[in-house]
């Protein structure tokens, strides 16, 4: 069955024509997000720019019992901003000002719209900073990141998403409006709503201000990129660099075939000779990061580094952290379809993830370019295949299993920052056990209660 | 029954996008809508639905193939790899072989212009005369006083607004058909005059011809030349640009020169490619494989030879005349203010096919940096399109116009009295935003520069 054709009359009413889309030319970009092989014609989709019109949107949807799916910039890469059939898309790209920078409290307050880049720049351009840097942070909106609760390359030292939200203004299902947070430091009045919104994607309400703390900008940085000839050399430096007690803001990995890509792609001259590279940054106070570069530069050596080289200036360190960023766009270059995994264990089982991983890829013949966030145990093994080799993506399928499981087994997740959504629906129940899943079933229904908000999508 | 460009590309090209969005906030359109139809994404979304027998090449699917600009400023953006001119091209071809946007009007403009009026030099050449005439004999003039233009659709009165100035002199008649080198000659080469250029630029044509002979090039300059079938592949007339192609070949064989010169970067991106287009032509391929390999963008080729220095003007000199004789303190004062007289201040706008058709960032900046008494300041968003896009501003005013005030803008933000730019539809388009907005500023050829500063310095 179809939408019905009121629910567009509807939205026409709320949003005017222009911003409700039907036609089938309008609807198939947005038939997918940035996770591989998914694709779902959605009903109609909806632009809008205020929080009225989303609280209308909702209440529309909420009486007829019409599927909303909230969608920032599509990025998301498990499906979360994937339609679900007929649903209404419910787009806040472009409801993306920034609505105060307070200095004195060092907050930004932003509508959800607004790209991370965007909020990175503004803080700067006061002077300020807001850590975290998603590779996808360019067009990623603040409102996407808020529901998967990103990470990022920075997430070792200044941690991630939710470590900056200190208010969120959420539309619920049924159109009521709800504050949570404030600029107060400490807050302890009641139960922390905020956090349950956190990473959310998309099924508890629909977030439309964010406020986020911002923290000064640190006075000095040092990056360094290091080569080595086994992957398991890099694993153990990142392993000694923390044993040390150093916590630098970027501890980075790419393998053999990762380097290859973004090299082909960035040339900002990465060494190709090598079976494993480290980006490491550290930054704060000029004397600090001095003597931790130091340190990082001996046990990297120590770990039989090939090769540790420092950016000459800013400019180069900007330029190598952004190649790091375009890594799994990059790996596309090689094979038509891309799928990649999000497990992450505790750092001290890194070197025997990556081994299983590696084991995995041989057992089901299967080309893999890993990569990630090697400081907070968040690889991103990449697989390279093709979705119209249906023989090769049950391999893949099967390989996925086997990784998830033995990440469970290894006291480490599922997903360490890309969500649940759809791609890893099957594997929640399993590592969530039976008495978080009922809580967050019951926690759902109450807040919505119809089911209209992403159904179908993490559990 | 039409033939399907699309389902005839290669699966691995439709394929290669894996939606990651990257390319999204480097897309002008994108940005000004912040639909996903409007962006690369999107767009590249629609092709793989035709190619994959899901849509037909509707009328929606057609006029959104004319909104994109083809600035391929997602390909430079995009991680991936995706072939986007190639697409472009091919989905440009499928809505013309579809036949959706035929209609009497514009059937009869693309009849008169790209199958007739740019299949032919002299067809140019004399529809540019009585352009010409009609300016020279005072009649346009006339018309504009007289207010005969209102008789005019308002669409037309704003085209005879941008007719450009067609100039006294066609190439032919400035440049000799073998200019020798100036000294010792390394090198022979040719020079394509162009269209375009040849009618309302052909002062660029003789500009280029004096630089390359004054950098050991005897260059050869062929009186009856063609339109290079850009403007064809552009706009989905595949078979004329696979035929003008060949008279090119057969024209100008490439293996007599050392190089083949286009100073107009929305050419030299289309040259650079006829492999491609005849690779499946089993006399021509070769020749055109050649061809491809010896077509440089003029300050390419000058970066690859490396240029004879400028000895700065002669208003420097008499500058050191003057502060040989003061005093120091009062010299800096004098040298400052001399300095003030004499520096010119240019900044650079890319022209989308140089920048991203061509990868052409460097060298245009480094000929502009290596002319004394010019001072070169970055324009803010230099790679950001005009609105010129070959024939755009023509068939979509509203968005290119959006992008002319924009471009103008950052200029003026710069304070520079001269804009740089290497394409003649730059340069057009900011000759009469200039001029429409009543700006005092200089719009030129960055080679133009270049030979006016080796006219002040004898050789
Ligand atoms: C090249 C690339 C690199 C990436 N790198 C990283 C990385 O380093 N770290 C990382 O964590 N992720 C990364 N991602 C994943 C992705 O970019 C993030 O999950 C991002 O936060 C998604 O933002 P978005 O605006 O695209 O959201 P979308 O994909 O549009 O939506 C994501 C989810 O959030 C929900 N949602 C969106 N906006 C709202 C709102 N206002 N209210 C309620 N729900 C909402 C949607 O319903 C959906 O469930 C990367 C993705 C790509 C393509
Ligand atoms: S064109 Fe390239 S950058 Fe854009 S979405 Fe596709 S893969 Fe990503
Ligand atoms: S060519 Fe330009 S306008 Fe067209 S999709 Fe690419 S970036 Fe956008």
């Amino acid at each position: 069955m179809s939408l019905a054709a009121a629910i567009p009359a509807a939205l026409t009413r709320i949003a005017g024509a222009a911003n409700v889309l039907t036609k089938q030319e309008d609807l198939i970009p947005y038939s997918f997000d940035g996770t591989a092989a998914l694709r779902q014609m959605p009903g109609c989709v909806v632009l809008v720019t205020m929080r009225e019109e989303v609280a209308a949107v909702l209440k529309v949807a909420n009486e007829t019992k019409t599927a909303v799916v909230t969608r920032g910039s599509g990025t998301g890469l498990s499906g979360g901003s994937l339609p679900t059939p007929d649903c209404i898309v419910l787009c806040l790209a472009r409801m993306n000002r920034i609505l105060e920078l307070d200095r004195a409290n060092l907050t930004l307050l932003a509508e959800p719209g607004a790209t991370t880049q965007a909020i990175a720049d503004a803080a700067s351009a006061a002077g300020l900073f807001y850590p975290p840097d998603p590779g996808s942070m360019k067009i990623s909106t603040i409102g996407g990141n808020v529901a998967e609760n990103s990470g990022g390359l920075r997430g070792l030292k200044y941690g991630i998403t939710r470590n900056y939200v200190m208010g969120l203004e959420v539309v619920l299902p049924d159109g009521e409006v709800l504050w949570t947070g404030n600029k107060c430091v400490k807050d302890v009045a009641g139960y922390s709503l905020k956090d349950l919104f956190i990473g959310s994607e998309g099924t508890l309400g629909v977030i439309t201000k964010i406020l986020l703390k911002l923290i000064p900008k640190p006075s000095a940085r040092k990056t360094m990129v290091a080569t080595f000839g086994q992957i398991v050399q890099a694993a153990q430096t990142v392993s000694d660099i923390i044993a040390a007690q150093i916590i630098p803001c970027t501890l980075e990995f790419l393998d053999r075939t990762t380097i290859r890509c973004v090299e082909d792609y960035a040339k900002v001259g990465l060494p190709l000779d090598c079976d494993a590279l480290l980006l490491m940054e550290t930054d704060g106070h000029p004397a600090s990061v001095a003597e931790e570069a130091d340190k990082m530069l001996q046990i990297a050596q120590k770990n039989g580094a090939l090769e540790v080289r420092a950016a000459k200036d800013d400019a180069e360190a900007t330029r190598l952290a952004t190649a790091r960023r375009s890594a799994f766009s990059a790996l596309a270059r090689v094979a038509p379809t891309t799928i990649l995994e999000d497990a992450t264990v505790p750092r001290s089982e890194l070197a025997g993830m990556i081994r299983f991983v590696e084991e995995v890829a041989q057992k089901y013949r299967l080309r893999i370019g890993t990569f990630g966030h090697m400081g907070d145990g968040n690889l991103h093994p990449t697989f390279l295949t093709d979705e119209r080799n249906q023989e090769e993506m049950h391999r893949v399928e099967a390989a996925f299993k086997e990784i998830f499981e033995e990440a469970i087994r290894l006291g480490g997740t599922i997903t360490g920052e890309h969500g649940v959504g759809l791609a890893k629906k099957g594997f929640l129940p399993k590592f969530a056990g039976d008495a978080q899943m009922r809580v967050m079933r019951e926690l759902r229904r109450v807040l919505d209660p119809s089911g209209i908000l992403n159904p179908g999508k993490m559990f | 029954m039409s033939q399907s460009f699309l389902k005839g590309l290669d699966y691995s090209v439709v394929q290669q996008c894996m939606h990651c969005g990257l390319c999204l906030p480097t897309c002008p359109t994108y940005d000004a809508t912040k639909l996903e139809r409007n962006s690369p994404r999107g767009r590249i979304a629609l092709m793989r639905s035709i190619a994959d027998g899901q849509l037909d090449a509707t009328r929606a699917f057609a006029d959104e193939m004319y909104f994109c600009l083809g600035c391929l400023a997602c390909m430079t953006a995009c991680p991936a790899g995706v072939n986007y001119a190639e697409l472009f091209e091919n989905a440009r071809a499928e809505a013309e072989a579809s036949g959706v946007l035929r209609s009497p009007k514009r059937n009869l403009i693309r009849n008169l212009t790209l199958k007739w009026l740019f299949m032919d030099l002299n067809r140019l050449q004399l529809a540019g005369r009585l352009l010409r005439l009609y300016q020279q004999l005072g009649l346009e003039a006339l018309v504009r006083r007289l207010g005969l233009l209102r008789l005019l659709p308002k669409r037309l009165q704003e085209l005879e607004a941008m007719t450009p100035r067609i100039l006294p002199e066609f190439s032919a008649d400035l440049i000799a058909p073998l200019t020798p080198a100036v000294g010792h000659k390394r090198y022979r080469v040719v020079l394509l005059t162009g269209c375009v250029q040849d009618l309302i630029f052909s002062d660029i044509n003789r500009d280029t011809v004096e630089v390359l002979s004054r950098n050991h090039c005897e260059v050869v300059t062929p009186q009856d030349q063609l339109c290079c079938g850009s403007l064809h592949a552009h706009n989905g007339e595949y078979e004329l640009a696979r035929q003008l192609a060949r008279q090119q070949l057969d024209r100008i064989p490439p293996g007599q020169f050392d190089a083949i010169i286009t100073n107009a970067g929305g050419c030299g991106s289309h040259l650079k490619h006829y492999h491609t287009l005849l690779g499946d032509d089993p006399i021509y391929r070769e020749r055109a494989a050649i061809w491809d390999r010896k077509i440089k963008d003029i300050h390419e080729w000058l970066g690859e030879i490396g240029i004879e220095p400028v000895q700065s003007g002669s208003q420097n000199g008499q500058f050191d005349k003057v502060s040989d004789k003061v005093e120091d303190k009062v010299k800096d004062k004098v040298k400052d203010k001399v300095k003030e007289e004499v520096d010119e201040v240019v900044t650079y706008h890319e022209s989308c096919h140089l920048t991203h058709g061509q990868k052409i960032t460097r060298q245009p900046r480094d000929i502009l940096r290596a002319i004394p008494n010019l001072k070169l300041v970055e324009l803010p968003e230099s790679a950001w399109c005009c609105g010129s896009a070959g024939i755009y501003n023509i068939v979509q005013p509203e968005m290119a116009n959006q992008l002319l005030e924009r471009k103008l803008k950052h200029i003026q933000s710069t304070g520079a009295t001269t804009v740089a730019t290497g394409n003649p539809g730059c340069l057009l388009q900011l000759i009469n935003g200039a001029a429409a907005k009543g700006m005092n500023l200089k719009v030129v050829h960055p080679i133009t520069l270049l030979a006016e500063a080796y006219r002040c310095s004898a050789p």
